[in-house]
């Protein structure tokens, strides 16, 4: 086990920081509250990118977004990451950012940023502005009365197509947990965003080998080119075979407390044709149920139509333009 | 003048070096001895009043040095008397902690002293305050009821209120062979320059202050600052020459002002105080308007009736005013028209001028308007401008003293490909991208104020030139040096331009795309002046060539002194001063436009735009794929500075058509996205194809330079040009800013 672990002190008032492109943030405008910061970044066992012995690859904890973006292995094998993590933040926000922070990042949601106004996930039972106020950027799916915020990365969105695995490692030893049970829904108790406990540190995510090279597209739909949070965004992994679909993996950003996939719409995809018509009824099937509000109902138009537009370009990857942008 | 050398070349900003080395200081980056840093606590409720306001447990930290709140604020002249700084409204100017009254969201209500600013911060968190709240209105939508005339003041000079009503709007437009109306809103902008506001003050004894503000006008600072701590104008030096973009944010001093003079006259230190991002959102913004529209034609396709509409917001303690249905009638030549500006005022901080206000508001609605009739008319929307073109203001029935609209229209046209537009609604496609071209006018006033300028040449052959105007990015150190060059006929290495200093004669503050026009202007009056005065000097020395000429058959090249007929003559101006043992020659002089002449003639620059974008036919997505603005303004001093101003308010203008917009909550009465996450500007990647083609005017009318300004005409057209692309693009009818792309899904 780390010594920053120890080094916390079982204080739950003292946090750990990486990249520090949100805790810094979050401790400016008295969100999160920390008497010490323990810096992890001196853990080298952390800091790298490599193969497993089971084809996947393991991404450190503390290797940035940036890195991991541009690392060759990456670039060949998980092109789709690759373009996730690229669609994401700035250059800049890339460079510092790091692998396990980008699993931590807090909801952009603007109330929860404001002190001076009621938030569940920020200050438990005080209640919800988004509900009733203003809630463009908000969650159409799997959202509760307590809570309509979004998680706001893109990197996960891929990390959830690709069926990446959670390395922890805490007080009470080293476990995994797959991707898709890391993050959480708010439920009522929306001030919990994922399932680590305190002390417990994410010291690499692993990918399985399959990267789905050949047909990947990852969109992002938002209020302009770059530096904006996605309405909706999509990852779409196809594995195809003489024109036939056998695996599909879809997830949706910007719509859900975590990304967002439904098996279902995947299980329905295969051993059928890639075409718009099958496209558009998984489409159909991953919005089931979906709920929007005064300012977000059209994200449950926009992800169908994202959908659609994302797995045809997944058939053409060539296609993929710089920041995630639609082409075709 | 001389020939031109340097008027009309694309000099590059003179200090800009300075500025992409960082060694540029702004008005939060002086170094003082013993600084004091202010960190400014702001309400956090709407309306009310403070019932508890308790900073004992901050005081006791320490480095905190004293905490100003309005239970212990020092007592200034301003609460005693009614003082307006040069750009208020009329009202009652906000003054802060003047007592416990809460008056919009954000108000400063305290100012921690400390010696560091992080401590300043730190502390503000552990002042413990309590509120009545009281009930407040914050939405101009949900309060038209409320809606009312403008007071009228000073600023109705600059801004006149609507034209009275002519012809029988009703009956003409009840007529019309086509009719077209709309109604338009856009919310709350902020102008976020990059450079947060900050004054650093100088203690320099009592009653003696040297500040750096960030500020368009020193002047305006100085007068704000000297009136309302009542200290002597000569006492106070205001210092401003690097400003990191203002936008008219700088056009009124902010309350960082107030607070860091207050801090040093009370604690006898020098102190800075600087605005935070989120602070930025607390005081002046472009106001939401809704505005509605009603224009006829004939069948000719000739305008006949223009109704415009506009209701504004305003606070409750001053009446901000834009002229925003002023413009249609300037531009077309209507015979029967009624305009109307009326006010919504509520618990919000006054709005304040913001690039282009009023015009880029109105003009957003006049020009979708004209669009709409243009495709009733079966009319190309470039056509039908000029089936309704006028060298006649028919607003105010006077000639233009010069407009080259026509040409703007005919040279962008042409440069554009306006011609391969096919006229039909969702039409042209490029892949499954929906292809529109827009096109809108621009227009924006051509004034003039007043303005004093210095102008010195010394022993060692060089020039000074001395003004208290800034330069708030827009090249005004380096036009004004090119006119002294080439008005001395010195090279420019060898004139030095004193600037953004209170000291300095005065200049008005530097908005409404008048300082070029003001000041250069000045700067060619004090270089006359100063070439007639060492031509006296020279006159009066034995054997000069000079006492016989007239002044003007002596022309002024590289310091010296040539007689026009006989060039063999000549003297350099270093003998002349050596001669009468003089260090240096010296004139101060006032410029002002002819009061008598000046309103005889309609003066206004204009613009013509042409936008094409592609909108995603699935997904609504628009893109800008590029635009083209062909501008008339008069005599262009600086191809390269003037470009820059024209490109950077077209990419504003891009901003506010489809990204820019504060937010409001009213239930809370707060802006929630008051920073640059949240509050979207364009990046690198929304911007394409830029680009600008001048139309030069000679207008000896406007000034002898024939300066017309630059500053705000290039975000004027932008957005209705965008929304009309969007809907040629589309079929559909965007009227509400920003256009969002699920508003096309």
């Amino acid at each position: 086990m780390p010594d920053a672990i120890t080094e916390l002190n079982g204080d739950i008032r003292n946090k750990l920081v990486a990249g520090g492109t949100n805790i810094n943030d979050l401790l400016k405008y008295f969100i999160t509250k920390a008497d010490k910061l323990v810096d992890i970044n001196p853990i080298k066992d952390f800091n790298s990118i490599f193969r497993l012995e089971n084809g996947g690859v393991r991404l450190g904890a503390l290797h940035t977004n940036a890195d991991t973006a541009y690392d060759p292995i990456i670039e060949e094998c998980y092109p789709l990451l690759s373009k996730a993590i690229l669609a994401g933040a700035s250059a800049q926000i890339r460079n510092m950012a790091t692998n396990g922070g980008n699993l931590l990042q807090r909801t952009r949601c603007y109330y929860f940023y404001d002190i001076n106004t009621p938030c569940n996930k920020r200050d438990p039972g005080s209640g919800c502005s988004a509900i009733n106020g203003y809630n463009r950027i908000h969650a159409i799916l799997g959202q509760s009365e307590s809570c309509i915020a979004v998680f706001p990365s893109d990197m996960c969105v891929a990390l959830a197509a690709l069926d990446a695995v959670v390395n922890i490692d805490g007080p009470e030893g080293e476990r995994t947990l797959p991707f898709a049970d890391f993050h959480r829904i708010p439920g009522d108790t929306p001030h919990i965003d994922n399932n680590l406990t305190y002390g417990e540190i994410i010291s690499g995510i692993d990918i399985p080998k399959k990267g789905f090279e050949k047909n990947y597209s990852y969109l992002k739909l938002r209020d302009r080119s770059s530096y904006s949070f996605a309405l909706v965004s999509v990852a779409t992994a196809l594995d195809i075979e003489d024109s036939t679909i056998k695996e599909a993996r879809i997830a949706l950003g910007g719509v859900a407390h975590k990304p967002w996939r439904v098996i279902e719409a995947e299980d329905f995809l295969k051993e059928k044709q890639p075409s718009r018509e099958n496209f558009a009824i998984a489409a159909d099937i991953i919005l089931e149920g979906a709920k929007g509000y005064k300012h977000n109902s059209f994200k449950i138009e926009l992800a169908k139509r994202a959908i659609i537009r994302n797995c045809i370009m997944a058939l053409n990857p060539e296609t993929q333009r710089p920041g995630a942008k639609p082409s075709l | 003048m001389t020939k031109s050398e340097v008027i009309g070349k694309p000099i590059s900003r003179l200090e800009g070096p300075l500025k992409v080395t960082g060694q540029a200081r702004y008005a939060g980056e002086y170094e003082a001895s013993d600084l004091l840093y202010g960190y400014v606590v702001n309400s956090t409720v709407t309306k009310g009043k403070i019932a508890v306001i308790d900073t004992t447990d901050a005081k006791m930290l320490d480095g905190v040095v004293e905490i100003f709140t309005h239970e212990n604020r020092p007592s200034t002249a301003w609460f005693d008397i009614q003082y307006a700084d040069m750009d208020a409204p009329p009202g009652t100017v906000f003054k802060p902690l003047k007592d416990n009254e809460i008056k919009f969201n954000g108000q400063p209500i305290a100012l921690v002293v400390a010696e560091t600013f992080e401590m300043a911060r730190y502390a503000a968190t552990k002042i413990k305050l309590a509120y009545i709240e009281e009930e407040f209105e914050t939405d101009v939508e949900s309060n038209l009821h409320k809606a009312r005339d403008p007071k009228k003041g000073l600023a109705s000079m600059l801004k006149p209120p609507p034209p009275k009503p002519k012809g029988d709007f009703e009956e003409a437009y009840r007529n019309s062979h086509v009719q077209s109306s709309g109604e338009f809103k856009h919310g709350t902008e902020h102008h976020n320059p990059m450079e947060m506001f900050a004054s650093t003050v100088i203690y320099e004894g009592s009653k003696k202050l040297k500040i750096y503000d960030k500020t368009q006008g020193t002047i305006n600072s100085q007068l704000y600052v000297a009136n309302v701590f009542g200290l002597k104008m000569k006492n106070v030096q205001v210092i401003s020459p690097f400003v990191g973009g203002a936008f008219g944010s700088g056009l009124r001093p902010q309350y960082q002002l107030f607070m860091a003079v207050m801090a040093s006259l009370a604690l006898k230190r020098n102190v800075r105080v600087t605005l935070d991002r989120a602070q930025m959102f607390t005081f002046g913004h472009r106001p939401p308007t809704i505005q509605y529209t009603k224009f006829g034609a004939d069948e000719n396709g000739k305008v006949n009736a223009l109704y415009h509409k506009a209701v504004a917001e305003t606070s409750q303690f001053e009446d901000y005013v834009e002229m925003v249905v002023n413009w249609s009638n300037m531009l077309y030549p209507a015979e029967n028209t009624l305009f109307e500006s009326k006010l919504v005022p509520l618990d919000v901080y006054s709005p304040l001028d913001m690039r282009a206000p009023g015009g880029s508001t109105g003009m957003h609605a006049i020009e979708i308007t004209m669009d709409e009739l243009a495709y009733k008319l079966n009319i190309d929307p470039l056509e039908f401008r000029l089936i309704n073109y006028s060298d006649i203001d028919k607003s105010s029935e006077k000639e233009y003293s010069s407009k080259e609209l026509r040409e703007c229209y005919l040279r962008g046209a042409e440069k554009f490909g306006w011609s391969k537009r096919n006229p039909e609604p969702a039409s042209m496609k490029r892949g499954n991208k929906l292809v529109g071209f827009g096109m809108a006018t621009g227009i924006w006033d051509a004034n003039r104020l007043f303005a004093r300028v210095e102008a010195k040449i010394s022993i060692d052959g060089k020039a000074t030139l001395k003004s208290a105007v800034t330069d708030i990015g827009t090249g005004t150190l380096t036009v004004m040096s090119q006119i002294a060059s080439d008005e001395l006929g010195m090279d420019l290495e060898d004139i030095t331009f004193s600037y953004a200093d209170s000291a300095m004669p005065f200049a008005p503050i530097q908005g409404g795309s008048f300082t070029t026009a003001t000041v250069g202007t000045a700067v060619q009056t004090a270089c006359i002046a100063l070439k007639k005065k060492i031509v006296k000097k020279a006159a009066s020395l034995k054997d000069s060539f000079v006492s016989n000429a007239p002044f003007e058959d002596i022309i002024f090249r590289n310091g010296f002194l040539i007689s026009k007929q006989s060039p063999e003559y000549k003297i350099s101006i270093k003998e002349i001063l050596e001669k009468l043992s003089l260090e240096e020659i010296k004139t101060t002089n006032m410029a002002m436009p002819n009061p008598l002449t000046q309103g005889k003639k309609a003066k206004a620059v204009h613009s013509a735009v042409f936008v094409e974008v592609e909108v995603d036919e699935e997904l609504g997505v628009i893109e800008v794929k590029r635009a083209l603005t062909s501008v008339a303004a008069g005599k262009i001093i600086n191809p390269k500075t003037a470009e820059s101003q024209i490109l950077g308010g077209m990419i504003w203008g891009i901003s506010k058509a489809l990204h820019e917009e504060t937010i409001t909550d009213h239930r809370f009465g707060k802006y929630i996205n008051p920073n640059l996450a949240e509050y979207h500007i364009p990046v690198h990647a929304d911007i394409n194809d830029l680009s600008v083609i001048f139309v030069e005017e000679q207008d000896e009318f406007v000034n002898d330079l024939g300066i017309k300004g630059v500053g705000e005409i290039g975000i004027v057209g932008m957005p209705p040009a965008i929304a009309n692309a969007v809907y040629h693009a589309t079929g559909k009818r965007i009227n509400d800013l920003p256009i969002h792309f699920d508003k096309l899904l």
